[in-house]
This record gives structure tokens, C-alpha cells and sequence, in this order.
């Protein structure tokens, strides 16, 4: 009889999970290829309008978060707790200064009547109406998921704290160190494909 | 011996309520075989209603807007909570970890976490049903009336949502449980082939649940938001949606019937007393319909507008997908061959099985050719297509699967001749409602049309009469089987069949941590030597002649 010994399974199903987020992203990625292929000025038209400072500082921010969650996980399996929740507080704050951008974004191209639609998007062409709907939802969805990277770090920090997690039982931390990488992977891609767009 | 029925209460959680906490697999098992069996028979309700409304032509029992909702409510519930989940989630649940010789799934408490999504997406459905009334478009939710129809469609495509959760964590928790806790001695070939196909499934529901996911929430955003992503008056294309939905639908009907293949493979060979033929060729089989039932799910889109060449690319793939299914008939029928057969209700229910899914089979390629597709497309001649596929094939493998592992799960057995007469019921009542089907569709009565013209009667009226029918046979066997449980315990219900996989060298019902001393694996698990020496028979017991 086979009882749950290892840790490793827990990794597996994380991979799994993980799988299956590319998936779920993989189906808008569909979607702005085909409408990519149909209305390429038009894209880059749109692209023009999005601010590429922004961007930039976004995919910045994230690279540094991955490099804090990496920093903190690898110190947690040496035992060096200090290090790992410094790291956490880091990838944390990351996330948070990425929302702000988000939102300061987000309201620039609202107050420009740019928004799911608005007369402007509804009355342009039809192929701008098209990225910017993609860009709300694919950010959007981005951003729903840096909420849920940060919680599960957070979680993660509180156990660390109560030394839940520690150098031998890091299941959690590691899984949530995955699930905050899969995240900057994502906006690794969405990045050019919104900003970049000449 | 306790069984698992005897788990000590945490304080607290007295009856019942410790049955809502539990993580053990077995008790998770029930807790899905009863909530499944419930939405299982408000569906064939909901079935026979519309059977009965076209049993005659005009207005008979629902009003036409009534007709769209509960043909809608009927396919809903029978995909996302009976076909899908019933075999995976019911008898994978209970018999993948023993049938490993393992004490439980991976991930036990996401085990219980899925049944309560399944729970909550069940329940969002019913809510959806009392708010501004159940949607009327059809399970596929298509754009652009699922965007405009006034109906719940949110609530609804929530719900699904919720439920599509429910299956990816399961296959998770599945293929987890399949790598890391086989027995030490058990290597991948000498898995039971039940075990394998529900490893297959696991990948199929991981590789495309997650595009219904992100498709189900752009119909929601799509409402709230008026994006218009698939409004081609703003650049959008409804087509699109369509791939993205059969993208998972297609591979859905996978997930639905390779944990039926595998309960067959796992019946057929137990009742012949005979090792399964091509044990491998089932297994790759398995593997086979799960990569190459990803890549045909335009073939629902001949008609959609599609380009010539994606027309008869998904047709060949189409044509493809049927070598691995026929594979496994031939296996079936091919262990059966000069076998020690011992007739049993779980073997008549299996028989009943190859033979419907064979019909189902063949008729699924009439539909696969582009040319004959044009034909019959959306017609009555599809509805019975899938159902043969669907329910003669799924759903008669549920009941041939319930037939099977009851004594087990419970430790009592049924009255055969009742069950018997149950399977005959349903069987001829599921001919002659879905076989005037297949001529009313060629004959060209579209589907979900809420009335037709006079020449369509006679075989509306048959195909009425023939649901009734199977509804009664339905009825005759839930009766039995619950009546079962009234009973003391039966005698002898240890390996009532002859059974060799792992499950049948422990006690019925199954103790709290299944083995009480390290399972013995076979090299091979289909070795009946043994059973045939003792001369052990199938169906040695009854619980009405009590031998």
C-alpha cells in the first residue's frame, strides 16, 4: 500500500496546474493571432496609442519580482529565512507598484474614451476596436492573476513567518514561487504583442 | 473487518456531517454517485418531457419558449453533471487508488474541494433556472444569440465554468495519483486497463478544459462589457467562437467515453474468464483517441462556413479517430471469443454497450464525410448519432459499472432477474426511441425544432413511445439497486465475479485504508489461471436465490 511520502507529486500538479493557465491564455493568444493576420494596420495603429513608458517599466518591475521570488526560495532551501521573506516583501511590492501602473493606464486610456464600448471604439475601425478590446481583456485577466500570484505570496510569507514553511517542508513556497513565474511569463508575451506591434 | 463506513466521527461532525469533511476517497466517491445519480434522473425528466411534447404534433406539454429552456437544461446537466464526471468522478474516485494499490488520490483534500465545485456549479444552474429563466440556446451557448437572448446565459455559462474547475482538478489530482503512488511492484503495463483510460481522460480534460474556461468567460464579458469580439459589425467573427468551443467540446466527448471503454475492458474479460485480447493495443488505443480527438473538433463546423481545405483536413482526422475505437471493439469481442462466458447483468449491460457505440461509431463517420454531412447536418439524424455515442455508450457503461462494482462499493448485491428485465427495457426502449431518429433526420426534421410537419408523426410518435420505455427500464433499475441497500449484508460479495484487479482481493465494502497488509501485484493483471482452477463462477451469488 502506497501511502503520500514525497513532495515531488506536489510539484507535478503544480506543473499541471500551470499547464493548464498557458492554456487558458493560449485561447486569447488564438484570437489575436487570427485578428492580427486581418487587421494588421489597424493593430499597429493602436499600438502607437499605448504608452510604451509604461510597458516598459511594467515588464521591468515583474523581471525584478521574479528575481526576488527565485532569490527568496532558493534562500529558504538554505535554511535562510531572513533572505526569503525580504524577498517575498520585494516581489510583493513589485507586484503592488505594477498594479498602480495598471491603473494609472487603464485610467489614461479611459479618460482618452477608449474602454469597452465607447463611442469612440464603437464609431473607429473595426480593427481597432479589436485590440483594444483584446488589450482590456488579456491585461485584465493578466491583472486577475498577479492578485492571485501576490495572495498566494502573501500566504506564503505568513507561513514562512510562522515557520510553517521551512528549508525541509517548502512545498508551498516553491508552488507559489512557480505560480508567480508562470505570471511574468505570461506578460513576457503580452508585452510585445501589445506594445511592440510595428 | 470495519469497512470504511465504520470511520471513527471527529467530535462535532456527527452522521452525515462527517461525511461533508471527509477526505477519503471512497466516502468522496458516494458523495458524487448520489449527487450525480440525482441530476442524472432530473435530466431524463427533462428528456422525456421533450419526447413527450413531440410525441404529437403542435402544442402538447411545454410552451415553445418552455421547449427551448428545457432542451437547453437537458443538455446542460447531462454534459457538465452526468456524462462527464459520472465515471471518472464516481468509480475513478473509489477504484483508481485501489486498482494502484494505493490508500487514497494524491491530492485528497482538492478531492473534496472538486465535489464541492461540482456541488456549487450545480447549484448556480438551478439558480440561473428561478432568476430570468434558464437559457434558451442550446448547450453550445453559440455567439452571437447567446450575447443578445435575454435569458440567464451568465449565470448559466458560470456555472459551467465552475463545473469545468471541478473536472481539470480531478484529472489533475489523477494523473498525479497514477505517477506517484502506484504500488512499488506495479510497473505502467500492468496497470488495469480502467486505470488507463481514466489516465488518458485526466489529459484530455487538463489539455482542454482551460479553453472552455477562457471561452465561457468571454461570452460573460461579452455580455457585461459589449467588447465585441465575436461582432462582426465590429470586426469580430462568430466563427471563432466556434472553434474555441469545440476546441474543448470535441475532446469532450473523449473525456466522456474512454472511462466507458475502460469499465468495458475491465467487465468483458472478468466474465469470460479470459485474459483481455491486445492489452497494449487497448492501452495505446486509449492514448491514440486522446491526442487524435483533439484535433478534429471542426468537424461540428462543415456547414459554418469554413475553408474547403479545413473542411477535409478535420474530415480525414475525423476518419482517423475511428481506427482507435474499432480497435478496441475487435479487442472486446475478440476476448469473448471461445471464453468461458458466464452471463451476468454488468456483461448484458456491456454487450448492450458494444453494440450501441458500434452504431454510434459508424453513424459518427456518416456524419464525418463532408459531403453526407451537408446532408444531415442539424438534423434529428445527429441527435440520435450522439446519443447512441453518448448514452448507449457512456451511459450504458455507467450502468454496466454500477451493475459491477455495487456489491463491492456496498457489500450487498441486487436481484438479477431484475436487473435483467431493467437492461432489456432500457435497451429496446433506447432502440426504438433513438432508430426513428436516424430516418427522421434523413428524412430532413431539423433538431431542436418545437414542432414539424405532418409526414415526421409516425416516427416522433414511435421515438415518444420508446423513451417511455427506456424511462421504465431506468426506473426498474434505480429501484432495484437502492432496494439493495435496504437489505442486510450479502454473503460472498468479496469477488462475486471472478474478478482478478486488486479491488476484488479486499474485502466489500473496501476497509478505511483499502489494504490491510501490502497488496500482491500480478505481472499481469488479467490472469484468470487461478480463478478457472477454483472453478470459481461468476454470478455465483444472487441474492434472490442466495447460492
Amino acid at each position: 500500500m502506497t501511502a503520500q511520502t514525497d513532495a515531488s507529486g506536489k510539484k507535478l500538479g503544480m506543473w499541471l496546474f500551470l499547464y493548464t493557465e498557458i492554456v487558458l491564455f493560449g485561447g486569447l493568444f488564438v484570437l489575436y493571432a487570427v485578428y492580427f493576420a486581418g487587421y494588421t494596420e489597424d493593430f499597429i495603429a493602436g499600438a502607437k496609442e499605448l504608452d510604451l513608458f509604461f510597458g516598459v517599466v511594467n515588464t521591468i518591475i515583474l523581471l525584478i519580482s521574479s528575481f526576488c521570488v527565485a532569490a527568496g526560495v532558493t534562500a529558504m532551501q538554505k535554511a535562510n529565512k531572513n533572505i526569503a521573506l525580504a524577498g517575498l516583501v520585494g516581489a510583493l511590492a513589485c507586484g503592488a507598484v505594477f498594479m498602480v501602473n495598471k491603473y494609472i493606464e487603464w485610467g489614461h486610456k479611459f479618460a482618452h474614451g477608449i474602454y469597452p464600448g465607447s463611442d469612440r471604439l464603437m464609431d473607429g475601425p473595426p480593427g481597432q476596436n479589436l485590440f483594444f478590446g483584446l488589450y482590456f481583456v488579456v491585461t485584465g485577466l493578466h491583472g486577475l492573476h498577479i492578485v492571485i500570484g501576490m495572495t498566494l505570496l502573501a500566504v506564503s510569507l505568513v507561513l514562512v513567518t510562522r515557520q510553517k514553511i521551512t528549508a525541509q517542508n517548502n512545498a508551498v513556497l516553491d508552488n507559489s514561487g512557480l505560480y508567480w513565474h508562470l505570471v511574468d511569463l505570461i506578460w513576457i508575451f503580452i508585452f510585445p504583442l501589445f506594445y511592440l506591434v510595428v | 473487518m470495519t469497512s470504511f463506513y465504520q470511520t471513527p466521527e471527529p467530535a462535532g461532525f456527527a452522521g452525515i456531517r462527517s461525511w461533508l469533511i471527509t477526505f477519503d476517497h471512497k466516502r468522496i466517491a458516494l458523495l458524487y454517485l448520489f449527487s450525480i445519480l440525482f441530476w442524472f434522473l432530473l435530466a431524463v425528466t427533462l428528456g422525456g418531457l421533450i419526447r413527450l411534447e413531440l410525441m404529437f404534433p403542435g402544442k402538447t406539454v411545454l410552451s415553445a419558449q418552455m421547449y427551448n429552456s428545457v432542451f437547453t437544461l437537458h443538455g446542460v446537466i447531462m454534459i457538465f453533471l452526468f456524462i462527464i464526471p459520472a465515471l471518472p468522478a464516481v468509480f475513478g474516485n473509489f477504484f483508481l487508488p485501489i486498482h494502484i494499490g494505493a490508500e487514497d488520490v494524491y491530492f485528497p483534500r482538492l478531492n473534496l474541494l472538486s465535489w464541492y465545485l461540482y456541488m456549487a456549479g450545480g447549484i448556480v444552474a438551478i439558480v440561473s433556472l428561478f432568476s430570468d429563466g434558464f437559457p434558451d440556446t442550446g448547450w453550445t451557448f453559440y455567439v452571437p444569440f447567446s450575447i443578445s437572448t435575454n435569458t440567464n446565459v451568465s449565470t448559466a455559462v458560470f456555472a459551467a465554468f465552475i463545473l469545468g474547475f471541478s473536472s481539470m482538478l480531478t484529472g489533475l489530482n489523477f494523473i498525479t495519483t497514477i505517477h506517484k503512488m502506484r504500488a512499488k511492484t506495479m510497473g505502467w503495463l500492468q496497470l488495469p486497463l480502467f486505470t488507463w483510460s481514466l489516465y488518458a481522460t485526466a489529459w484530455v480534460q487538463l489539455l482542454a478544459t482551460p479553453v472552455i474556461t477562457i471561452t465561457l468567460v468571454l461570452v460573460v464579458v461579452e455580455r457585461f462589457f459589449n467588447v465585441g469580439l465575436f461582432d462582426p459589425a465590429r470586426g469580430g467573427d462568430p466563427i471563432l467562437y466556434q472553434h474555441l468551443f469545440w476546441m474543448y467540446s470535441h475532446p469532450a466527448v473523449y473525456i466522456m467515453i474512454l472511462p466507458g471503454m475502460g469499465v468495458i475492458s475491465e467487465i468483458i474479460p472478468v466474465s469470460a474468464r479470459k485474459s483481455i485480447f491486445g492489452y497494449k493495443a487497448i492501452v495505446a488505443s486509449s492514448l491514440a483517441i486522446a491526442i487524435a480527438g483533439s484535433l478534429v473538433w471542426a468537424h461540428h463546423m462543415y456547414t459554418s462556413g469554413m475553408s474547403e481545405t479545413a473542411v477535409f483536413v478535420f474530415s480525414l482526422l475525423t476518419f482517423v479517430v475511428a481506427i482507435p475505437s474499432a480497435i478496441k471493439v475487435f479487442s472486446w469481442v475478440a476476448t469473448l471469443y471461445k471464453g468461458a462466458i458466464e452471463m451476468t447483468p454488468p456483461l448484458l449491460f456491456s454487450l448492450c454497450f458494444i453494440y450501441l457505440f458500434s452504431v454510434g461509431g459508424l453513424t459518427g463517420l456518416v456524419l464525418g464525410a463532408a459531403g453526407a454531412n451537408i446532408h444531415v447536418h442539424d438534423t434529428h439524424f445527429v441527435v440520435a448519432h450522439f446519443h447512441f455515442t453518448m448514452f448507449g455508450g457512456t451511459g450504458f457503461a455507467f450502468f454496466a459499472a454500477l451493475h459491477y462494482w455495487w456489491p463491492k462499493m456496498f457489500g450487498k448485491m441486487y436481484d438479477f432477474k431484475k436487473a435483467y428485465i431493467a437492461a432489456i427495457l432500457v435497451t429496446a426502449g433506447f432502440m426504438l426511441h433513438y432508430v426513428p431518429m436516424f430516418v427522421l433526420g434523413l428524412q430532413g426534421m431539423p433538431r431542436r425544432y418545437y414542432d414539424y410537419l405532418p409526414q415526421y408523426a409516425a416516427g416522433n410518435f414511435f421515438a415518444g413511445f420508446g423513451a417511455l420505455c427506456m424511462i421504465a427500464g431506468i426506473g426498474l433499475m434505480m429501484v432495484n439497486l437502492l432496494a439493495s441497500l435496504t437489505r442486510e449484508r450479502t454473503a460472498g460479495t468479496d469477488d462475486p465475479w471472478g474478478g482478478v484487479t486488486l479491488e476484488w482481493t479486499i474485502p466489500s465494502p473496501p476497509p478505511l485504508h483499502n489494504f490491510d497488509k501490502d497488496p500482491e501485484v500480478m505481472d499481469y493483471p488479467y490472469d484468470f489461471t487461478k480463478v478457472v482452477a477454483a472453478g470459481s463462477g461468476a454470478a455465483s451469488m444472487d441474492s434472490e436465490t442466495g447460492k
